[in-house]
């Protein structure tokens, strides 16, 4: 390890040679296997989710939208089946994303990236495209071989290519265009797409997406992951020695020889590892590294390498896994002759799980008791009070009234303090039997502005809490915030 | 950028770019040639810039550009679209009598909206940007209207202003009763004590009450009215509230009394057009709830 460094040696640069090392293509070979399988599946449900969501329906009402998941953008107004946002509700997702945040921690102490292998939409769409690729192009060696041919094109050829670009292209437009089906009611927009009735952002989002996918799962593939992305690095930080990450256990697998010369070997008791240096993990891994080497930045946790030498392993009779989810101490305990230690429940993963468990909870909480009636309170800074000619002191107040239901609501307004108070609605005469009264509009805000009066002999003091309700007249629901008023 | 200057250095191999500081010295590293391309593209682009986009200062004016595009234009045409996209609730407002965009909530929200951002522009140097007013600018938070409170008469002052020089404005003045030779001073401080006992204020020793009311009966009563009520017809103060626009310290009556009053609110029609007035009103009278 530590070998003194010629000098000379660091000095490799050649300042006139080429000014960045050029990309070596990746040939993923096809490989059958448990990681696999559960790509494919995972694949199937997150592109299904993202391309037909929009399609879902849910009832809620006359006049509001009926799609399950919507986010409108012109109202101002979040949709997710039964949850409806408001602007001042953002939080909600500030939650969602440090739970997020967090579950991708977790995700990383229990098993290294394995959002890069499985999850993330970069490599899902990768794996879409190379799937493509090889059913109209052919596996690894062909295709390999097609590149690498310098004969004139063939009709063949090229009718393959445009092909396979072709059924890209479509999969990146339909990327894209499901994308803009979130922002708008998908039927409708659909219908406005085919007959060039969309609104122009609608194409341009489209455009955009498509060609970020193209270009992205077509052609920048591992590059986005290995230059682009700076999960691998975050990650790295964030990964402990329990965290299990794809491993070529080389404590088995080593010394490499081949199928024959180990069972030569073997025959002889000599000491061989089980890798028959086929080079099949190699041959399938999507970023092009050699797991063998020890975990790499590269790689992206997919755990194909494991089915690679699980199929080889079977072949040759021997243990599978000798590429499997595992860590180093393991490795180093076997060794050591010990058995393997597996520890999920560790207190990082404890406390990543409880710190999700308490914000979802308390999303779920507060959702949940969510009020549909609201109501906020400005105080007049210019000028804070006002004498009348009477000698009274007046307030005034801008108050913002939410109401968040699906239906108009009249509701009265008062306010109540320790001085003598009354309160009047600017524009509104009539006071029933002595507080103001509105309607607000369903889904809708209003602002009013409400004065409020201590009478002169009161002599309110130089600032006095104040209680602002606002009370549902037909179902009895009030809601309440404070304030102060204030003599001068 | 392949000059070797001929001299190398002897650890690293490289060549020198001859500079040296302190025996230190800088080894030639060229710099790779897609950023000495995209240096150089730059300054072409900057040279186009200066072509096609006004650019260089002359002594009165500026080069205009190939394609004549100018801040100011484009201000315009933007504020153009902008009253495009507003016209229709513009026009809605300017066409809805005054009455009627208090019953509207949009109308009314429109109008008060823009009512504050013109009252900020045009009214805030008196009456202050939330119109709290100040000594001698009335506040127009209370329930005190000098010309009166209703939308109405609100409309009439903003659109015709007050001493403004309109021939529709409202007139009146505080005539100078101490410059005038109208009143002795000793009189003058009399009936501003009696003035002050008008609204509960304390008097001053000696004060004589019934020779006070008499000059105010023979002086005051033609513009503030019986009993000092005052005339929003003229503009006259009420006297018995507890509101007073340049103070109600002795001193400072005596000061109005003897020199007189005569503020000045300018007229408003002509320089903003009949929606932002109607806008303006409307704002303003629902800043203090008006009458
Ligand atoms: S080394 Fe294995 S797990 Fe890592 S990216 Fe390659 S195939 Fe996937
Ligand atoms: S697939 Fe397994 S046996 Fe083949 S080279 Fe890789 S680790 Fe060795």
């Amino acid at each position: 390890m530590n070998k003194t460094v010629n000098p000379n040696e660091l000095t490799s640069d050649d300042d006139y040679g080429p000014l960045y090392a050029a990309r070596k293509k990746v040939y993923p070979q096809s490989v059958h296997g448990t990681f696999r399988r559960i790509k494919w599946g995972l694949m199937a449900f997150c592109l299904g989710v993202y391309y037909f969501l929009p399609f879902v329906r849910w009832n809620r009402g006359l006049g509001a939208p009926s799609q399950a998941v919507l986010i409108d953008l012109p109202n101002s107004r979040f949709y997710f089946f039964f949850i409806e946002l408001w602007p001042q509700e953002v939080y909600y997702f500030t939650g969602l994303l440090i739970v997020a945040a967090v579950a991708l921690f977790l995700m990383n102490s229990v098993g290294g990236r394995i959002w890069c292998g499985y999850l993330c939409p970069q490599t899902v769409w990768t794996d879409l495209f190379y799937a493509v690729e090889r059913l109209v192009e052919g596996d690894r060696r062909e295709r390999m071989k097609k590149d690498k041919s310098s004969d004139p094109m063939k009709l063949e050829r090229i009718s393959e290519i445009v092909l396979k670009h072709s059924i890209w292209l479509m999969i990146a437009w339909w990327t894209g265009g499901a994308w803009v089906l979130y922002f708008n009611d998908a039927p409708t927009l659909v219908k406005e797409l085919v007959t060039f009735q969309a609104p122009m952002i609608a194409y341009i989002w489209i455009a955009i997406l498509t060609a970020t996918t193209y270009v992205l799962a077509g052609f920048m593939r591992e590059q986005v992951c290995t230059y682009m992305c700076p999960w691998p690095r975050i990650q790295a930080a964030l990964t402990d020695e329990w965290a299990l990450n794809v491993t070529y256990r080389y404590d088995r697998g080593e010394k490499r020889t081949s199928v024959k010369k180990a069972a030569e070997l073997r025959a002889l008791g000599e000491h061989v590892g089980d890798c028959v240096d086929c080079y099949q993990c190699v041959a399938v891994c999507p970023t092009g590294i050699d797991i063998r080497n020890g975990p790499q930045m590269e790689c992206i946790q997919c755990g194909l390498c494991i089915d690679a030498c699980d199929n080889v392993m079977t072949k040759i009779g021997r243990p599978k896994r000798l590429i499997g989810y595992d860590n180093d101490i393991n490795i180093q305990r076997r060794q050591e002759g010990k058995a393997p230690v597996y520890r999920i429940i560790r207190p990082r993963t404890v406390v990543y799980s409880a710190i999700i468990a308490v914000i979802g909870g308390f999303m779920i909480y507060t959702l949940a008791t969510r009020s549909l009636l609201d109501v906020n309170v400005l105080h007049d800074r210019n000028p804070v009070a006002v004498k009348l000619s009477d000698g009274s002191i007046r307030n005034a107040y801008t108050v913002r009234l939410l109401n968040k239901s699906g239906y108009d609501r009249l509701v009265a307004i008062d306010a109540d303090g320790p001085a003598n108070l009354t309160t009047h609605v600017v524009g509104i005469d009539s006071v029933t039997p002595d507080r103001p009264m509105i309607v607000i509009p369903r889904d809708s805000t209003s602002e009013l502005r409400l004065l409020v009066t201590a009478p002169a002999e009161s002599n309110p003091e130089k600032s006095i809490p104040v209680r602002f309700h606002v009370t549902d007249i037909g179902l009895g629901e009030v809601a309440t915030t404070t304030d102060n008023f204030v003599a001068p | 950028m392949t000059d070797h200057h001929g001299d190398i250095d002897s650890v690293t191999g490289k060549s020198t770019t001859g500079h040296e500081w302190d025996g230190i010295k800088e080894l030639n590293t060229p710099l790779p040639r897609w950023w000495v391309i995209s240096f150089y593209l730059t300054i072409i682009w900057a040279i186009g810039y200066w072509i096609v986009y006004p650019a260089w200062p002359l002594i009165s004016s500026n080069t205009t550009g190939l394609l004549g595009y100018s801040t100011r234009a484009s201000l315009a045409v933007e504020l153009a679209n902008l009253e495009a996209l507003r016209g229709e609730k513009m026009a809605a407002l300017a066409a809805a009598p005054l009455a009627d965009i208090q019953k509207d909530p949009a109308l009314l929200a429109l109008a008060r909206a823009k009512g504050r951002t013109v009252f900020g522009d045009n009214c805030a140097p008196c009456h202050g940007s939330g119109g709290a007013g100040a000594k001698g600018f009335p506040n127009l938070n209370d329930d005190d209207w000098l010309w009166g409170g209703t939308l109405e008469q609100i409309m009439q002052t903003i659109q015709f202003g007050a001493r403004s020089g309109h021939a529709k404005t409202h007139e009146g003045q505080m005539l100078a009763f101490g410059k005038d030779g109208v009143l002795k001073p000793d009189e003058i401080v009399t009936v501003a004590n009696y003035v002050r006992s008008l609204s509960g204020l304390s008097t001053g020793k000696g004060f004589d009450a019934a020779k006070g009311e008499k000059i105010f009966a023979e002086n005051c009563v033609a513009c503030h009215g019986d009993g000092g009520k005052g005339n929003p017809e003229m503009g006259a103060p009420n006297l018995t509230d507890k509101i007073w626009l340049y103070g109600s310290d002795e001193a400072t009556l005596i000061e109005t009394i003897s020199q007189g009053r005569a503020g000045v609110m300018p007229a408003w029609e002509g320089r903003l057009d009949s929606a932002t007035l109607k806008a303006m009103a409307v704002y303003v009278h629902s800043l203090g709830g008006g009458k």
